[in-house]
């Protein structure tokens, strides 16, 4: 009966699986085993590090300083206010003045924003009604702007805009002048760098003037500026270098913010003189001239200045978040200890392992 | 009146057509038989041309689109791919036409390459050459050109090229041997035989001579059967017919081996063949969790449909400001000023749609594909399921279910060769009430010429003798057993040893009649071979006996018997009949029935398998009668197994008992220890057999499927004629309800062993009349009570059943209220109809042939293969892929959920809140990997601790980590995690000036992020938190998982800082709030920790029992360690 099986040998053995960890699933592995020993100490250990964490956090936001002033209906601002309100008296000009006073001084690098509530930027059909080819200054698109732009791509006699689009049109054109008042009578303008405020891929990579770029007027002519704008895009600032579509503002403004309420750089302080340390405790007045229309859309503008930390600016958020969520822990952990110490014994059966 | 008129001549019309098509008529070699015989109706027949492939160069690319997007999965990608192109919507369609693109190309690509493949083998088989016999010489011919009639010659190995019937042979006994390796694996050579009258056909003229028809059934895919009938004309006689069964008909698929050539007549062609019959795939079985998966997807359709409606309401809602709705700063397009008010809301729905598709994860059914086909092979490469002996390791036929291996809950086995080695072994044999036992085997060597005998009893007298060796002759007669000499080639001229001792080995389909020839050999007897129509017996001393073989009756089931009728060299007709002691006791009408009887019975609570042998003389007249019989029964086209059944039946009667055998089949290696693992496990085992009440009972003692303090209830035949159905049914659900119903709630807790369990004992009649629906419509009610019963009893045994029984058993459970899942294991054709009905259908490589494990899922070498398969393969992929669809579905919502809640913060404007790239590549690079390898290889507990401990089984039992609370809780897991993502990020932005770390940067500058630079954030800490979630779910880590998930990690840290130009120090800003939502995450994770743990604790104070202590420590396992 036994010949029935064959010997052993004659069996081929080709079929036969390869011996291999992975092919057993036997792969030498690390198996975390979650015990009360193990689990408590982390728990603890977290939950200190996060308080910890948290109260570094709410400290260094504590140290940043913030000044916001709404401006929109603001003393004199609120007769531009109404002005703005009608459309046909858009483009008559309007300036006003707000005062603030810091009680304490802005120490180190201090920035200015502008605020604008209410704003949908990231509106879809917003945000891609931009020519990002155009923008890059490529000859063929500053000419043939993107259907995207549409409605403001081109003038009914079929010109060209130059930079296309919902976005650039829009673009914030209120000014901002900052005075600082030392004493009653003397107004000194504070200095403020209007360059370096967007990031570097974009000034460098995501926006460039069209050739010749020594020759601005001549590189856009061709094209003419947003219906919006009252100044073409090549005279959008005084200084040499920050016109066209490298202009800083212009960039900035085009860097569509995530939600309706958002601020924007407008400039950064010019460490000198007297603001060398930044800006002195003290009052300080903004001259706006007030072009931007909010009103239609219950908006609100604000000027903002602000320091920085190492962190960023002022955001107690992430300090509170650390500091509950480490309580929490804490707390979970000290429940958790006392149930196993008192109920230690029985699970004891349990480890088996 | 005008229908019941049509539907009768139709039905008239289709009878007559069915009796037209029911048999063909095949001329061999064309030649047309001499007139007056049957009217011609000449059939067209396929040509020779195998079809597998699928498609033509042409069609691939529609046919195969087709056959894809008729998925259900594809077809909604589609249609959002179609949405995006034609509508404006917020993402471009490349996001959603890229993955599906990718999917579709994929498995375009893979199916293209199969069909290729069969292609090229299409080919090279319609195109083989093939030699036929035309005017009485050989032509070469392409094998598709053949045609029904041709006659071919086949050499040795070569492959049959379609269904031949057997003419004649190079060997002068007009036989062949055959392998069938390819249709059913099956490698042993198989004999078969040419047609008696034409078997002298030597030559090509001689066999184009032949002028011959044959009728036979039209094609059917069953390999094993087949009758036909061929009329061979002589001169201008009647022409003789002849039977033809399957052993005339060589496979198309099959090899003609150890024979030089033979010539056959083509009957049945290309996609006729039996083996392209057999191409036609079974039906698809489905796993439970797919089909929660399905009703998962459409839960989350409907969240996708009405998170669509809440934001196209909200839209209209907030744009009645017409200043909201167009500010100075966003002017409208005239073309969308004009559009038609409905239509906007349908764009805008579906845009949204379009917006939120991602929740539907296309890659998921990838992924499961992936883990289901990946995964299959750790099966087959397993060492632990491999059997040297055999050869061969565990075999995966569908890897759709293996996740189902997990869920079983039921099991039935067949138990000869599945619970048993059927390996058997001849222990005694009783003549006359006297007791004969061989001697033991030495060192497998038997050792023949002496006599080895050992009577237990008194010694027979003379008349004794005489009856003894008459016994041993019948056995050593009566069987279908073939003699294989060593080397078979030329064992023809060796074969004639002078005596036993050459190395011949006896083959047949049936163990039990090897063992019996072989116990024979033991004592005395030995069969020599069939040469000529004589059987050679080699007697106590050393002559050599001939009987010529006359008929044989074969057996089948229903009979459980079968006969030989022998012609003594003395010129005696004998019939020697063997078979089961109920088929042949009451056919008996001389013998010593009571002594038999009573040792049968002693030895079939042994736990042996018995069978009874008798006899009568057939006078030469009696002879010839039966032999007509036989013959006109044989010829028959219709019915035939019927008439040869009637036929058997008056021929086999009134016989005189010789004795009784009795076989011993050994318990499969480690049968019990299985038996019992799979009962701890919580799965119910129910044996199937065909044998009677006694053996069955006997295995399933020794298999430890029955207890010593197990209660048996009977529901037999023996019990039904003493009470009705009715009765006995309810005595014994009264029996089993009384004490289930005191023991509920110690049963619930699934701990209680000292419970006294039942077994119940039913056999095929009684079942039936179970089944079968009574006139008064109670028959409902029978088998819910019998269900009832079956239900609390922990081990059920089934005796006498019929293999159709069997799945009519299976398909009672499959269909009973739980709807538990079943699996059906088992190693012969008789168990095919239950694996397949079965929801889980496993085959054993058994001695029976191949046919359970080509029918099955899975196919396994031994019986007790089938606890790894269930407790540690079945546990791993039910754990894996639960968490592999639940994970899918949470890392979704987190993925959509902020998208959501962006919509109220961009005047629902339809505006995505992630880059394309990012949206497209989520599921498909950024965190499909680790969950794809993880649902490979994640072992949550050892593989060692899984087969001790078969109660972890239990855990997830009833698709329990599907269960609707647990998806609950990970899809509201997703939208807790969406929620800190967004609005961290959210606090973060929107309340303060955000600014850089302005000393690490060159210029001291600080900048403002924009809504991309928002989404990347949100986006970042998604991917971190989503990768380490399932680190912490990863209980094996391995330094693949390492490698995986802090590569995917590290990826898209690689991807983001090329693709966005976004400085690296915004990554470390994410790296804080990454920080802050871990925490918030752990948050719920510490919760788990807390209410498992105090539940642990209030289940411990409950109870001290220790078993609760292991229930618990796999509770811990499960949840805690999650």
């Amino acid at each position: 009966m036994s010949n029935r099986k064959g010997p052993p040998g004659s069996q081929p053995f080709m079929k036969r699986p390869d011996n291999t960890a992975f092919k057993q699933q036997k792969l030498p592995a690390w198996t975390p085993t979650l015990k009360a020993e193990t689990v408590l100490p982390f728990f603890f250990l977290s939950g200190v590090a996060c308080i910890t964490i948290g109260v570094l956090l709410i400290i260094t936001a504590a140290g940043v300083q913030e000044m916001k002033v709404d401006y929109t209906e603001e003393r004199d601002c609120a007769d531009c206010y109404s002005l703005r309100l009608d459309r046909a008296k858009s483009t008559s000009d309007c300036a006003c003045t707000v005062s603030f006073s810091l009680s304490e001084a802005f120490k180190g690098d201090v920035f200015m924003y502008y605020g604008l509530t209410n704003f949908y930027q990231n509106q879809r059909h917003y945000m891609v009604s931009r020519d990002d080819a155009q923008l890059v200054g490529r000859q063929y698109n500053l000419k043939n702007p993107s259907i995207t732009c549409v409605p403001f791509d081109k003038y009914k006699n079929g010109t060209p805009i130059a930079p296309c689009g919902a976005i650039a049109n829009s673009i914030f054109n209120d000014t901002l002048q900052l005075f600082y008042h030392s004493d009653k009578n003397t107004e000194t303008p504070v200095p403020l760098l209007k360059t370096d405020i967007t990031w570097f891929t974009d000034r460098t990579v995501k926006f460039q003037n069209p050739s010749p770029k020594d020759n601005l007027t001549a590189a856009f002519s061709g094209t003419a500026r947003p219906f919006y704008w009252r100044k073409p895009v090549y005279q959008l600032s005084v200084e040499e270098n920050n016109n066209g579509f490298v202009n800083e503002d212009l960039i900035v403004w085009m860097r569509q913010a995530a939600f309706p309420s958002f601020k924007k750089l407008y400039g950064r302080l010019n460490r000198t003189q007297e603001f060398n340390d930044g800006l002195p405790a003290g009052n300080y007045s903004v001259k706006i001239s007030y072009n931007y229309p909010v009103g239609k859309f219950k908006g609100r503008k604000s000027v903002i200045l602000s320091t920085v930390s190492w962190l960023g600016g002022q955001n107690n958020f992430l300090g509170i978040a650390y500091s509950t969520s480490g309580a929490i822990t804490l707390v979970v952990a000290i429940i958790l200890t006392v149930v196993h110490l008192k109920f230690r014994k029985k699970p004891l059966g349990l480890e088996e392992e | 009146m005008d229908c019941s008129l049509l539907r009768s001549l139709i039905n008239r019309y289709c009878a007559g057509e069915e009796n037209w098509v029911d048999s063909r008529t095949i001329y061999i070699g064309h030649r047309e038989p001499p007139s007056g015989a049957d009217v011609y109706i000449p059939q067209r027949y396929p040509d020779n041309r195998i079809v597998s492939s699928k498609y033509t160069f042409w069609n691939f690319v529609p046919k195969n689109m087709f056959e894809q997007f008729r998925r259900i999965a594809n077809f909604y990608f589609l249609i959002i791919f179609l949405v995006q192109l034609i509508i404006d919507t917020p993402t471009s369609p490349v996001t959603s036409g890229l993955p599906l693109f990718f999917v579709i190309t994929v498995t375009a690509v893979k199916q293209g390459y199969e069909d290729w493949l069969r292609h090229k083998a299409d080919n090279a088989l319609n195109q083989c050459p093939v030699h036929i016999i035309q005017h009485g010489k050989v032509v070469r011919k392409q094998s598709r050109k053949l045609q029904v009639g041709d006659i071919v010659l086949v050499k040795e190995d070569e492959t049959f090229p379609c269904d031949l019937i057997f003419l004649s042979s190079s060997r002068e006994d007009g036989t062949c041997f055959v392998t069938t390796a390819s249709l059913d694996g099956e490698s042993s050579h198989k004999t078969y035989y040419a047609v008696q009258d034409t078997k002298a056909f030597h030559t090509e003229q001689e066999v184009d001579m032949i002028n011959a028809t044959i009728e036979c059934e039209q094609p059917q895919s069953d390999l094993y059967k087949f009758v036909g009938r061929i009329n061979i004309h002589q001169d201008r006689d009647e022409p003789i017919a002849r039977p033809l069964g399957s052993e005339n008909l060589l496979l198309r698929g099959a090899t003609l081996k150890n024979t030089e050539h033979i010539f056959a007549v083509v009957i049945y062609t290309g996609m006729e063949t039996k083996m392209a019959l057999n191409y036609q795939s079974k039906s698809q079985k489905r796993s439970a969790v797919e089909k929660s998966m399905n009703t998962y997807l459409i839960v989350y359709l409907c969240i996708l449909i009405s998170k669509a409606v809440i934001n196209t309401v909200m839209k209209y809602v907030w744009q009645s400001d017409p200043n909201r709705d167009e500010p100075f700063y966003n002017h409208k397009t005239d073309s969308e000023r004009q559009r038609n008010m409905i239509l906007k809301v349908i764009t805008d729905f579906l845009a949204f749609m379009v917006l939120f598709n991602y929740i539907i994860p296309v890659s998921m059914y990838v992924t499961v594909e992936m883990q289901k086909f990946l995964g299959s092979y750790f099966i087959t490469w397993d060492d632990d399921m491999f059997d040297s002996e055999l050869g061969e390791g565990a075999l995966v036929n569908t890897s759709d279910l293996n996740e189902e291996l997990g869920q079983i809950e039921y099991v039935f086995t067949d138990k000869t060769g599945t619970l048993t080695e059927n390996n058997m072994e001849f222990i005694e044999c009783c003549v006359d009430g006297h007791i004969y036992v061989p001697d033991a085997i030495c060192n497998g060597q038997i050792l023949t010429g002496t006599v080895g005998m050992d009577m237990i009893d008194c010694s027979p007298g003379a008349g004794g003798k005489e009856q003894e060796e008459l016994f041993f002759r019948a056995l050593c007669l009566c069987h279908t057993v073939q003699v294989k000499e060593e080397e078979s080639v030329d064992g023809i001229k060796k074969g004639l040893h002078p005596c036993g001792k050459s190395s011949s080995v006896y083959i047949s389909s049936s163990p039990d009649e090897v063992a019996l020839v072989e116990g024979m050999k033991r004592l005395g007897f030995t069969y020599l071979r069939l040469k000529d129509n004589h059987m050679e017996i080699l007697n106590r001393d050393d002559d050599i006996e001939r009987f010529e073989l006359m008929e044989v009756l074969s057996f089948d089931s229903v009979r459980r018997r079968m006969s030989v009728i022998v012609k003594s060299s003395t010129g005696e007709y004998y019939l020697f009949c063997k078979g089961a002691d109920s088929s042949i006791f009451p056919r008996v009408i001389i013998g010593k029935v009571d002594q038999v009887r009573a040792r049968v019975e002693h030895n079939a609570v042994e736990g042996l398998r018995t069978l009874c042998v008798a006899y009568k003389t057939l006078a030469q007249d009696e002879y010839e009668s039966v032999c007509k019989q036989i013959n006109t029964a044989k010829l028959a086209l219709q019915d035939r197994d019927k008439k040869l059944a009637e036929a058997f039946d008056v021929i086999e009667r009134d016989l005189i008992l010789l004795g009784a055998t009795a076989v011993e089949d050994r318990l499969q290696d480690k049968a019990a220890d299985t038996i019992e693992s799979l009962q701890k496990a919580g799965m119910k085992v129910w044996v199937l057999t065909g044998d009677k009440m006694e053996t069955a009972a006997a295995t399933c003692y020794a298999c430890r499927l029955f207890h010593r303090n197990t209660q048996i209830l009977e529901l037999t035949t023996k019990r039904t004629e003493e009470q009705s159905l009715h009765d006995v049914l309810f005595d014994l659900s009264k029996t089993v309800l009384r004490h289930c119903g005191s023991l509920t709630r110690d049963t619930l807790s699934g701990l209680s062993h000292d419970v006294p369990d039942y077994g119940l004992i039913i056999d095929g009649a009684t079942l039936s009349s179970v089944m079968k629906p009574t006139e008064e419509g109670s028959s409902g009610n029978y088998k819910e009570i019998f269900l009832e019963i079956c239900r609390n009893c922990s081990a059920v045994l089934c005796c006498r059943m019929a293999p159709l029984q069997k799945a009519q058993i299976v398909k009672m459970i499959k269909t009973s209220k739980e709807h538990p899942i079943t699996l059906a294991i088992g190693d012969g054709a008789n168990d095919v109809s239950m694996i397949l009905e079965a929801h889980v259908g496993i085959g054993i490589m058994g001695k029976e042939g191949r046919q359970a494990a080509r029918n099955s899922d899975y196919a396994i070498p031994k019986f007790k293969h089938l606890k790894k398969m269930l407790l540690v393969h079945g546990h791993y992929y039910y754990i894996r892929i639960s968490e592999l669809v639940q994970y899918f579905f949470y890392k979704n919502v987190c993925f959509i959920f902020p998208q959501f809640l962006y919509q109220f913060f961009c005047g629902f404007s339809q505006q995505p809140l992630y880059d394309a790239a990012y949206l497209t590549l989520y599921n498909i690079s950024f965190t499909s990997l680790p969950i794809l390898l993880y649902s490979l290889i994640e072992q949550h507990v050892n593989m060692d601790i899984l087969k001790r401990d078969p109660s972890l089984y239990r855990d997830i039992a009833k698709n329990s980590l599907l269960r609707w609370r647990i998806f609950i809780y990970w899809t509201f897991l997703g939208l807790f995690d969406a929620v800190v993502f967004f609005f961290g990020a959210y606090f973060l932005f929107d309340n303060t000036t955000f600014t850089s770390n302005g000393q690490l940067m060159t210029a001291n500058t600080n900048m403002m992020f924009g809504n991309w630079t928002f989404g990347t954030l949100v986006f970042t800490v998604l991917v971190f938190t989503v990768t380490l979630k399932l680190a912490l779910d990863t209980q094996y880590w391995t330094w693949i998982n390492h490698f995986v998930i802090w590569g995917s990690l590290l990826f898209y840290v690689v991807f983001s800082l090329l693709w966005g130009g976004i400085i690296w120090y915004v990554t470390f800003l994410t790296w804080v709030i990454l920080l802050a939502a871990l925490m918030t995450a752990s948050g719920s994770f510490i919760m788990w920790f807390c209410s498992s743990y105090q539940a642990i604790l209030s289940l411990c104070s409950f109870s001290q029992k220790e078993e609760i202590v292991r229930q618990t420590t796999a509770f811990i396992k499960c949840y805690i360690l999650k």
